[in-house]
């Protein structure tokens, strides 16, 4: 078996699992933010930043914030690995993947529990 | 009838064998329709990872006072290009949706066959045409 060290896990079933666990928690959140904006079409802050004042909402879209993360990872490294085929671009490409995922997963979670 | 099979042997010994052209010119490949919206699933993933930006900004932004939300909400409402981004990547997270539940279903099994992923591949155009139209909409 041939196992790359970038992938995220060291392991393929690992990481066709976690695409799929990580999607459908995200399909989950889009339909909910979808259906949310539109039985709310006349939107004000406080209806809208009461919603992220809800603990359970904080979890619900931290989870979604998690779940990227790692989806979009599983997803860039099959991207990365299936076309760049130089290492040094495809393993920069991948560190400034990641750090881009940790600036995104930093700025959920600071917007989340405000400054 | 030996000779006929020797020279059949010998044809195929040669098509194995030859320097035959071998075509990468993406430009001339007839790609079915699967191998289409697999591409694109692959391509509206990489726009929604960059046009995220976009959308943290808006979140962080409506989030963080009112003057930011009106900010948000008046750019959503009357900016062309702020219209314009919502929508393409409202477009992109459509399609990228609905390929992923696409996805889903064959990995329950469900139409793994030719006649089956051609008939996937078509559905998953029709309902992503239709949710972009509608996102459309609703954002103009």
């Amino acid at each position: 078996m041939v196992t790359s060290i970038t992938s995220f896990s060291r392991n393929g079933v690992s990481d066709w699992l976690l695409q799929r666990v990580s999607a459908v928690i995200l399909a989950v959140y889009t339909v909910f933010m979808v259906a949310y904006l539109l039985f709310h079409p006349d939107l004000d802050y406080y209806t809208w930043s009461g919603l992220f004042e809800q603990t359970w909402m904080r979890i619900f879209s931290l989870l979604a914030f998690i779940s990227l993360a790692a989806h979009a990872w599983v997803g860039l490294w099959t991207v990365t690995t299936d076309y760049l085929k130089s290492t040094y671009q495809r393993v920069g490409a991948q560190m400034l993947i990641i750090l881009v995922i940790f600036v995104y997963l930093v700025w959920g979670i600071q917007l989340l529990w405000g400054a | 009838m030996p000779e006929r099979r020797r020279a059949g042997q010998e044809s195929v010994y040669r098509a194995v064998n030859s320097k035959r052209p071998v075509n990468l010119n993406l430009s001339t490949i007839h790609f079915p329709l699967p191998a289409i919206t697999s591409i694109v699933h692959r391509i509206t993933g990489v726009i929604l990872f960059v046009g995220l930006i976009f959308a943290f900004w808006a979140l962080s932004e409506s989030l963080a006072s009112p003057a930011g939300f009106d900010a948000v909400s008046d750019a959503l409402a009357n900016n062309f290009l702020a219209k314009l981004i919502a929508w393409g990547l409202v477009s992109a997270l459509a399609f990228h949706f609905v390929a992923g539940i696409k996805h889903l279903f064959m990995d329950a099994d469900f139409g793994v066959t030719l006649e089956g992923g051609v008939q996937k591949a078509q559905i998953t155009v029709i309902i992503s045409a239709v949710l972009i139209i509608l996102a459309g909409v609703w954002i103009w």
